[in-house]
């Protein structure tokens, strides 16, 4: 293994059809027209001399050392920025190039320190290369970079520095910054000699508008910008490809190392969901991998007021196998159940619902897609028969009208928002629906068309009033309906959607959208050419989560938005690996590949190739789980990699639920919140230490490699195993490949993915069989899965969850950029630099009432609990509305939830809770019980030497 | 001489918003802002990269390319000398160490009290009648020891 150099083409591909045909360097070669020359030439594996030249940005020509000379033409023009032409013949090396490119590098070097020796870019610095590259053997204009402005070193950023005295001012990290992140954080102060980087307005780095993604470390050319933990390594030897274990993106990196130490995480380039970007969490936030609160022995414990006990892996597995079968004797069958985690890999969540379904008997197992995309998955296959997004990533690169639903993409899925924003500062228009004001709405060169700022919990309200708009002013595509979808159906929706009382004006009161604003948006999407919607929680965690999703559907069939690139409809899933969860069987009701597990053929599949016998009936739900715990009838549970106490809804019925319970068994990295109340603790590994595949937003299954031994001695998949051959089911795979092969065997949708298959393609987006043996980009091309497209009606129906004297506000939740969802990852990094608490958004007008000023404590109520933050004063929000992020523990957002959930899968009604807010000087009483009682449990007892 | 407003965080936005909608208005308002204030206040640039959706390093990138525009307040008068070549050639080098030794400070400074800024300029244009110079937007040329102390003098009036 070795470390892997990325080929740098200089500039972008070019996407053009027509081919142009020239000669460089007397070699006759064709390629697609608008292909820079440098380009051209590397394609053919001549490389030009370049410095401030990059393929994952523009042309831009400053650097003077791409010169070439061309046939024809006087002077020597630069070979970045002058595009091939047909019959166009070029020389790379000549006599007068190697003078003048010498003569250019002597300036450089003339204004740069020589200190090569002790810079921590010696052996990855282009500079370096260059001066090698032309010859250069002598500086006639001074030494040591005497000439160069240097402001001072910039520590500010936990990830890296930045040095001014080695920029050669090339202006690569202020294109990335504009070009790729879309941040426009940099820029070069001053001119001439004067030139500097400068972030913001010459401010620090951690000061300014910068987002920390990376792009401008991966894009300088020297040491200027540099990884502070190359600074504190050394460059890395060796390079793996492997997949972010982040969000549902699925950014590719390599990881590269020094021996079994990480050196650093790059963005590849041949990435399909990122091409090439990153953001703050996939790029650096990796710390917690050997963060020292990480559990690396197995432990137990009796009951969870004794300390933790550190046993062996043998004891373990075997004490745990031993209380499930106690539970089973004692209580029953149905007495015990698990979780699948979203976080792990497809191999993993498989083998813990086979042991559920085939150890344990019973189809007791959920996943933490049950509190986020469930009815992504219910509303899709009932509208169109496949519970995925219909599109790739790519396909954004082809939009004309982006209707954004409910999500932020900016802070929840920054590398797809990136994406996003590049498309739209080419020209597509934007549609925001969401209660706040995200960045989306306004940030430099991106502005929405349209905001609409709805109260949460009136999603279906907004978009059956779009779909009005739709179908009464005749925007509806006709052509597209009769062919496409069931016609007596549609012509239902029609007349149900076309009632009068469905009209933006009519429901203006219960949204507060003004319908003005309302119909322009509908129009714009039904006729602003290729539409797409992307949506994300806002969405789904509602009482009417489903029917939002399929009115989602509903709008995108009625104007013909499905089948082709630029269209469709786009859940932005939380989790690396929530879209395999759930394709892997981790539902109560479902085998992998969506399949009811009433199904007696389906069963008969599984049962013939597991050996066991299959229950016919469906499973307990968590939410099910827990009332069936506190009820008496619940005693065991196995969860993998989820912390349910702090990211489910209600953490008060959640504590009580697993305090009723015999034998919780957490398999996490850390003692999450949910191990407070466990009696088994197994130490579970990182992305970094196994091997398995994750599959994105975009269906894509992409491979996860192992780079490091396990530091628990264990993957995951090794710890189902053990416990699946200790309960007596027997398992045996050497490899995850085997593993799924077994997925492949049993599931239709997946017939055609192999390890052999991700390795010769890089990833495939399932299906993947024999009518789609590359994967499937873009769903429901010729027809959608089901047969017919299926309109539904949605009528609204208010959410139960009011507002009233007691709790006159509307509490909605999300996510911030730098932390990841329950944070136990982000937390344990540095990223806690830009987000150390959650913080309680309100309006002034709000605030004011209450006699609230900005960063006061103040007492967060609803009818579940009470919590108390810090305020974050913002007009992003409408007066009446609040809102908070859910990172960290200690503020136990979840207190405060309700109960209420999707009529269809019971996803919790996150989004929309009655509050009240009042000033405080502090943390409640629920919060010190809390925080005693977690102190309390997460004691380890010492390790004792056995006695003589 | 010219005397400036006090810098007014309205006015500035006035001022803003009477360009904004202009076709490329970034330079067109830091002009303004320069002529309203004598100078571009720093407070000014997050104000322009609001109202323009641009982020503020864009709008410093601009106000610190330009040598015109001022990042703190000018002098009363701003005495500009041409250093460039042609009126290096006609003596524009003597002439600049006499201006700085007559104002006691150095080019891109402004006397103590604050009446005078002397700046060097890279060509006005006027190389045929080289020495130049420009005095509060007014040009002169062929200039020589004694037309500078007569500019010189004009700033002290």
């Amino acid at each position: 293994m070795s470390l892997i150099h990325e080929i740098d083409y200089g500039t972008p591909r070019s996407t053009s059809e027509t081919m142009v045909t020239l000669t460089i360097d007397g070699e006759t070669l064709t390629v697609p027209e608008g292909t820079s020359v440098m380009r051209a030439a590397m394609e053919m594996g001549t490389e030009i001399p370049k410095l401030c030249a990059t393929d994952m940005v523009d042309a831009y020509g400053s650097c003077r050392l791409c010169l070439v000379e061309i046939e024809g033409r006087a002077g020597t023009p630069a070979s970045c920025t002058t595009p091939v032409m047909p019959g166009m013949v070029v020389k790379t090396q000549t006599e007068r190039l190697k003078r003048l490119r010498k003569g250019v590098m002597e300036l450089y070097i003339s204004d740069h320190p020589l200190d090569c020796l002790t810079c921590a870019a010696n052996g990855d610095c282009e500079l370096q290369d260059m001066a090698g590259a032309v010859g250069l053997r002598d500086v006639r204009y001074g030494h040591e970079g005497q000439n160069h402005p240097n402001p001072g070193l910039d520590e500010s950023n936990p990830y890296f520095t930045y040095d001014p005295s080695k920029c050669i001012v090339c202006s690569r990290c202020v294109r990335a910054c504009e070009e790729v992140q879309g941040t426009f954080a940099l820029t070069i102060a001053g001119r001439g000699f004067d030139s500097v980087v400068s972030p913001g307005m010459e401010e620090s780095f951690l000061g300014s508008e910068c987002v920390s993604c990376g792009a401008c470390v991966q894009a300088c050319p020297t040491a200027t910008l540099t990884e502070k933990s190359v600074i504190s390594i050394g460059q890395p030897e060796h390079s793996v490809v492997t997949t972010c274990a982040y969000c549902g993106v699925g950014c590719t990196f390599k990881a590269e190392m020094r021996g079994n130490e990480l050196v650093r995480m790059v963005p590849w380039k041949d990435g399909k969901a990122n091409r090439g970007h990153s953001c703050v969490k996939g790029r650096f936030a990796w710390g917690y991998a050997s963060h020292k609160e990480r559990i690396l022995n197995p432990m137990i414990r009796a009951s969870i007021s004794e300390p933790w006990r550190e046993v062996t892996w043998e004891e373990a597995i075997a004490h745990t196998a031993s209380e499930f079968k106690r539970i089973q004797a004692k209580y029953g069958r149905l007495a015990v159940g698990g979780i699948t985690s979203s976080r792990c890999t497809n191999e993993e969540t498989f083998l813990v619902q086979k042991l559920i379904r085939g150890g344990f008997g019973n189809n007791n197992v959920d996943t933490c897609a049950r509190v986020c995309h469930s009815p992504t998955g219910y509303g899709l296959s009932q509208t169109y028969g496949t519970s995925a997004g219909t599109q790739d990533f790519d396909s954004v690169e082809h939009s004309d009208v982006i209707l954004l639903i409910g999500a932020n993409p900016t802070d929840a899925h920054p590398v797809f928002g990136s994406r996003m924003k590049k498309r739209l500062r080419e020209g597509a228009k934007l549609i925001v629906v969401d209660p706040r004001r995200i960045d989306l709405v306004r940030t430099p060169h991106v502005e929405a068309a349209h905001h609409l700022p709805l109260r949460p919990g009136t999603n279906v309200a907004v978009l059956t009033a779009m779909a009005h708009v739709v179908v009464t002013e005749g925007l509806a595509d006709e052509a597209f309906v009769r062919e496409r979808c069931d016609w007596d159906e549609f012509q239902d929706w029609a007349t149900f959607v076309a009632d009068p009382r469905h009209s933006p004006e009519a429901i203006e009161a219960v949204t507060g959208v003004p319908a003005a604003e309302l119909r322009a948006a509908a129009r714009l999407y039904a006729t602003g050419g290729n539409g797409a919607i992307y949506y994300g929680l806002g969405v789904t965690e509602h009482s009417q989560g489903s029917t939002t999703v399929m009115a989602i559907a509903n709008l995108a069939m009625a104007t013909g938005n499905i089948g082709r690139p630029g269209v469709g409809v786009n859940p932005l899933r939380g989790q690396n690996n929530v879209q395999g969860s759930c394709d892997m069987g981790s539902f109560p009701h479902e085998f992998s590949g969506y399949r009811h597990v009433s199904g007696d053929e389906t069963r008969a599949l599984f049962e013939a190739l597991w050996g066991v016998p299959l229950d016919s009936e469906p499973g307990l739900r968590i939410p099910n789980m827990l009332d069936a715990a506190v009820d008496g009838q619940f005693k065991g549970l196995y969860v993998q990699g989820e912390d349910i106490l702090q990211s489910d809804p209600d953490t008060r019925h959640v504590a009580a639920g697993l305090a009723a319970m015999e034998c919780v068994v957490v398999q996490d990295l850390f003692l999450n919140e949910t191990a407070n109340y466990a009696h088994v603790f197994l130490p579970g590994s990182t992305f970094l230490e196994k091997d398995g595949t994750f599959t994105n937003a975009e269906r894509r299954i992409q491979r996860v490699r192992k780079v490091m031994p396990s530091r628990s001695g264990k993957a995951d998949w090794e710890i189902t195993i053990d416990l699946a051959n200790a309960l007596g089911f027997p398992m045996n795979y050497a490899h995850p490949s085997e593993i799924m092969d077994e997925i492949a065997q049993l599931t239709p949708t997946f017939t055609g993915v192999s390890y052999a298959k991700l390795e010769a393609e890089g990833s495939v987006q399932w299906p993947c069989n024999e009518k789609a043996p590359h994967g499937t980009p873009v769903m429901h091309v010729d027809g959608f899965v089901r047969g017919k497209g299926r309109f539904m009606v949605t009528e609204y129906v208010a959410t139960d969850e009011r507002t009233g004297p007691r709790f006159p506000l509307l509490l909605t939740t999300g996510r911030i950029l730098s932390q990841y969802n329950v944070g136990a990852q982000t937390r344990r990094t540095e990223n806690v630099v830009w987000h150390e608490e959650d913080r309680l958004e309100m309006h002034p007008h709000d605030a004011e009432q209450r006699g609230i000023h900005d960063g006061q404590w103040v007492k967060l109520a609803s009818r579940s609990g009470e919590t108390s933050l810090r305020a974050l004063i913002t007009e992003r929000l409408a007066p009446g509305v609040v809102y908070t992020t859910f990172h960290h523990p200690g503020t136990q957002a979840n207190v405060v939830t309700t109960d209420y959930s999707d009529w269809a899968t019971n996803c919790p009604e996150y989004k929309v809770t009655a509050v009240q807010v009042s000033a405080s000087n502090g943390p409640t009483a629920w919060q010190k019980d809390y925080d005693e009682q977690a102190r309390h449990s997460r004691r380890i007892a010492p390790h004792v030497e056995a006695a003589e | 001489m010219t005397s400036y407003e006090p810098w007014s965080a309205t006015r500035a936005s006035e001022i803003i918003a009477a360009h904004a909608g202009r076709e490329g208005p970034t330079l067109p308002i830091l002009h303004a802002i320069q002529e309203a204030f004598g100078f571009v206040p720093e407070a000014a640039v997050p104000m322009i990269a609001d109202a323009l959706n641009l982020s503020r390093a864009e709008v410093h990138g601009v106000v610190t390319f330009y040598h015109d525009f001022r990042r703190k307040p000018g002098g009363c008068h701003v005495l500009k000398l041409c250093r460039a070549e042609a009126c290096q050639s006609m003596g524009g080098d003597a002439l600049a160490a006499r201006a700085e030794a007559a104002l006691g400070i150095a080019m891109g400074e402004t006397t103590a009290d604050g009446r005078v800024t002397l700046e060097p300029t890279y060509c006005l244009g006027l190389c045929a009648t080289a020495p130049s110079a420009m005095l509060d937007g007014k040009l002169a040329g062929r200039l020589n020891a004694a037309r500078l102390d007569q500019l010189l003098a004009e700033t002290q009036r």
